[in-house]
This record gives structure tokens, C-alpha cells and sequence, in this order.
């Protein structure tokens, strides 16, 4: 047993340990999903709108930005197709550590995989590749698994959702505020966040009086973002001198 | 489908797609530290931000109370679910109470 153990394990089994380890993750992610999925609905989505998005896109926090500018009828379409590359510019860093896993492989077959690369699984994968054992395999049984409970409940919550008639009434139209603000903190990793995040909204609040239209969000995130990277930068600085 | 809905969606699973084989495709060549890697670190929460600050700054009373509500519960709970129905729950109260 401990030689099979200590032995690279098959791509197969990897796939299902994938999956199996993934489940806990899952479930959140399908709460999660439903509240899109509503959401998508109040903001005039059909099912199959809802169903084509979160299969071809798969990168929720984008979907859920996507959703605050979408007016059917008059889609502002180059300003959510700027706003979600700029919300999911990060995962360029995050496929790229991937990548010492996927050498061996042909080129195609590489870049299926990274298809399927979210935030959770990319962190369990990566939590594998540190304990010596993270695979493709693993990434895409993981991935699978991400795939199927996010395209689920999203379709589910569009579905459910289409039950309500008028959301202001219920107070429903604040579910998209309420939602930001719990993404957001989710997001919080300590007080290098502080800046950054100050800074975006004092520039969003000034620009949406400004600016017409959703470029706000844009505006303010390219803002706080630079301000983020450049206090981190001069944090760096100071730390180097104290060390010299 | 309407036309435009279906461009919109294909053009952001293009632009998300293109960044995921970006990565792997550029790995060698990107920053892993330093002001680029931190900038796209900061991006998603300071869209985020930048999302939240004007609908909370630029709503009534109501709204203010319902998202520090919302605060609250997520930061006791962990749970984005149970922070959005309670958010929700507490702007339909204070709006009734407040009259907005």
C-alpha cells in the first residue's frame, strides 16, 4: 500500500479524487450560483441566456459585475466585455503557475484544461501541488465538478427567480448591493486591501457623477487597483531598507 | 436568444478565455511579483468596490442601514447567502418604517 501511495497516481484516479475533494467546495458554490441565478433574472436573462453565459464564461464574480450594467434592449456590450476582462485579468497569474503541471501534454489538451480554471479549484490544486501530488487530473476532475454545480444552480435560480414578479416591493432590488458587499468582503486578505479598495470607491462615487453609463466601474477599479499595487510597492521599498 | 445578448456573452467567454491560455501560454514571461503581479492581484476587489460604493453612497437612508447590516452579518456568518437575505430583508423593513 505505501508503495502505491508514494507512486505518481493515475491520471483516472486522480480525475475522481478531483471531484470527490471538490463537493464540500461545490456546495457553497451552488448557493452561491442561485443568487446569481436570481439576480440574472431580475436583470432580464433568460434561461438560456443564463444557461449559455455560465457555461462559456464560468468566472462568477465577472457574471455578477456583468449583471449591474446589463439593460436588454440597449446592452452597453464593449463596456461588460472590458469590465469582465478586467475583473478576471487575474487568473492570467493563476494559469501561469499551472503550468510546470502541464508540460507533458499536447498543446490542445493543455489548454482545455485551463478552461476550467476558477478561483476554488486553482486554490485546491495548488494546496495538491504544494503536498507534491497536484495533477492536471486533478485539476480537471475539480474543474468538472465546479462546472457542473455552478451551470446547475444558476439555471435552478433563474428558474426559481422567474416566480417573483416585482422585486422592488419585496426589497429585492437591494439583493445585488447586499451580494457586492459579501463578495467583497469575502475578498478581504488584510490590510494591504485597505487602500485599494478606499480609493475605488471615493473615485467610483466622483466618476458616476461625471461619466455617463457604467464606466464608473472601470474608472474606479483601474484606480484603486494601481493605488493598491503602488502602496504595496512602497511597502516593499521600506521593508528592504529596514532590512539593509 | 436575442442578438445582442448572444454577442455580449460570446465576447466575455472569448476575453476570459483568451486571459486563462494567456497565462499558460505566456507562464514564463509574466511577473509573478512586484507592481504588475500586485495590480492584477488588487483588480476584482477594487471593481468590486468601485460597484458598491456609489449605490450605497448615492441611496437613501434606507439603504445605508441595510448595507451595514449586510456587513454585519456577513462578517459574523461567512455566508454570502444569509448576508443578502438579511440584507435584503432589513432594506424592505427600514423602508416600511423610514416610509421610502
Amino acid at each position: 500500500m505505501t508503495s502505491r501511495a508514494a507512486s505518481a497516481p493515475h491520471t483516472g484516479n486522480a480525475f475522481f479524487l478531483g471531484m470527490r475533494m471538490f463537493v464540500p467546495v461545490a456546495i457553497s458554490i451552488v448557493a452561491y450560483g442561485l443568487v446569481w441565478g436570481v439576480l440574472a433574472g431580475q436583470a432580464g436573462l433568460s434561461a438560456w441566456e443564463v444557461l449559455v453565459m455560465s457555461g462559456l464564461v464560468f468566472a462568477g464574480a465577472s457574471q455578477f459585475v456583468a449583471l449591474e450594467s446589463w439593460i436588454p434592449g440597449d446592452l452597453p456590450v464593449l463596456s461588460i466585455v472590458i469590465t469582465t476582462a478586467i475583473v478576471n485579468l487575474r487568473m492570467l497569474l493563476m494559469t501561469a503557475t499551472l503550468r510546470p503541471l502541464t508540460t507533458h501534454l499536447p498543446r490542445w489538451k493543455a489548454l482545455a484544461s485551463v478552461y476550467l480554471v476558477a478561483d476554488e479549484n486553482w486554490a485546491m490544486t495548488m494546496g495538491e501541488v504544494a503536498k507534491g501530488r497536484g495533477t492536471v487530473g486533478f485539476l480537471v476532475g475539480s474543474g468538472v465538478c465546479s462546472w457542473i454545480a455552478w451551470v446547475g444552480s444558476t439555471l435552478v435560480g433563474r428558474l426559481l427567480g422567474s416566480v417573483i414578479e416585482d422585486p422592488t416591493k419585496y426589497g429585492l432590488d437591494f439583493a445585488f448591493t447586499a451580494t457586492f458587499i459579501a463578495l467583497l468582503l469575502g475578498m478581504w486578505k488584510g490590510r494591504g486591501d485597505l487602500v485599494p479598495w478606499i480609493v475605488a470607491a471615493l473615485v467610483a462615487i466622483v466618476s458616476v457623477r461625471l461619466i455617463p453609463g457604467n464606466w464608473y466601474i472601470i474608472i474606479g477599479g483601474l484606480a484603486g487597483s494601481l493605488a493598491g499595487a503602488m502602496a504595496d510597492t512602497m511597502r516593499r521599498r521600506e521593508e528592504a531598507t529596514d532590512v539593509a | 436568444m436575442s442578438l445582442e445578448a448572444l454577442v455580449t456573452i460570446l465576447g466575455m467567454a472569448a476575453v476570459t478565455f483568451a486571459i486563462r491560455a494567456g497565462g499558460l501560454l505566456l507562464a514564463d514571461r509574466l511577473p509573478r511579483t512586484g507592481f504588475v503581479a500586485s495590480w492584477m492581484k488588487h483588480l476584482p476587489g477594487a471593481v468590486l468596490a468601485s460597484l458598491v460604493a456609489p449605490a450605497v453612497a448615492n441611496g437613501g437612508p434606507a439603504e445605508a442601514i441595510a448595507a451595514a447590516a449586510t456587513l454585519g452579518l456577513y462578517v459574523a456568518t461567512r455566508n454570502l447567502f444569509v448576508a443578502m437575505v438579511g440584507g435584503v430583508l432589513a432594506v424592505y423593513v427600514a423602508r416600511l418604517l423610514l416610509g421610502g
